[in-house]
């Protein structure tokens, strides 16, 4: 009970940082920064979920969240971009 | 007009989530008898410690397979979808110049997938399992894209090559449930005893069965982001050149 008891704090310190990260993705202008803190915040998701003790979830949000969603999202922003460049062009 | 439309929305949003919230179950106070039946039964019964993947490949075995036919199913819907009728497709040149890319992609996809594999190996006896390992694997090798370019990518990418790994995956498992089913047993019953706790060997069926998931995972992730990369980056690089 005295460890589960030390990690409270912890967990506070964690969901404050939930609370920061989702604005902090949303105000993000650009889309490629966007990716990047969007793969920041993910991973104190990350650090929360094993922290509740859910570590089975928090692995398979290791990866979505810092490999799989953003090569994504890089792969739409270059799609968008490129055609944004073809219609300066024209 | 757009604050006027947002605002009210915000509200009953907000009102909703509050009174969700106030309907759950207090911090830490688990309402689930299930979970606890398994969280008693299963290392007694199944030699198994990671409970989660116990369920997720043993007892709710069924349902995984689902699962992995449904994964199965998105992906060849993609595939039909963006996959063009070219057999002869016109291979970009973007060969990765720069060293420090080079250098990281020569430790971290070995190091991501060594990882990937290992938790499919112990998925019974620590964290992990099928579908973490996979995915893992599949990160590994998007990396690998990363770091060698294009070019070299797509011959690893190969469809030749990935589609009846994906299909090895998702029959593997089922063909794992019907061996149970030959023996007259019912489907996915385990066939090799349940091992040693504690070691690879525990879990039986269940190790088949969290391969054959990884297999799955990781492949119908590699053949995603390729068909991706294939129909929406490659020609903008070809143009490029």
């Amino acid at each position: 009970m005295t460890m589960l008891a030390t990690l409270v704090p912890l967990q506070y310190g964690l969901f404050g940082l939930v609370a920061l990260g989702a604005p902090a993705v949303v105000l993000s202008r650009d889309p490629l920064r966007m990716a990047v803190v969007n793969g920041l915040y993910g991973l104190v998701l990350v650090l929360l979920f094993v922290l509740l003790g859910a570590p089975d979830v928090a692995l398979s949000m290791l990866v979505v969240t810092t490999v799989a969603y953003p090569v994504v999202l890089l792969i739409a922003i270059a799609r968008s971009r490129s055609s944004k460049e073809e219609m300066d062009e024209a | 007009m757009r604050i006027a439309a947002f605002v009210p929305a915000l509200v009953v949003l907000f009102a909703l989530l509050l009174w969700g919230f106030a309907g759950m179950p207090d911090f830490g106070h688990y309402r689930g008898p299930y979970g606890f039946v398994l969280e008693r039964i299963a290392t007694p019964e199944r030699h198994v410690t990671n409970v989660v993947n116990a369920t997720t490949y043993d007892y709710r075995g069924f349902d995984t397979m689902g699962e992995e036919f449904i994964l199965f199913a998105a992906v060849t819907g993609v595939v039909l979808l963006l996959r063009g009728s070219s057999g002869s497709r016109r291979r970009a040149d973007d060969d990765v110049r720069s060293d420090s890319i080079r250098l990281a992609g020569a430790v971290a996809p070995a190091l991501v997938i060594l990882v990937g594999l290992w938790l499919v190996a112990f998925g019974f006896v620590t964290p992990g399992g099928g579908f973490q390992g996979g995915i893992a694997v599949a990160a590994g090798a998007l990396m690998l894209f990363v770091a060698v370019g294009y070019r070299a990518w797509s011959t690893l990418g190969d469809e030749r090559l990935l589609d009846p790994i994906e299909g090895l995956g998702a029959g593997g498992y089922a063909v794992v449930g019907l061996a149970a089913l030959v023996s007259g047993l019912p489907f996915l019953t385990n066939l090799f005893g349940p091992g040693v706790v504690g070691t690879v060997r525990s879990g039986g069926s269940a190790a088949l069965l969290n391969w054959a998931a990884a297999i799955e995972v990781a492949a119908a992730n590699v053949i995603l982001t390729t068909e991706f990369v294939e129909q929406y980056i490659a020609p903008i690089v070809r143009r490029r050149r």
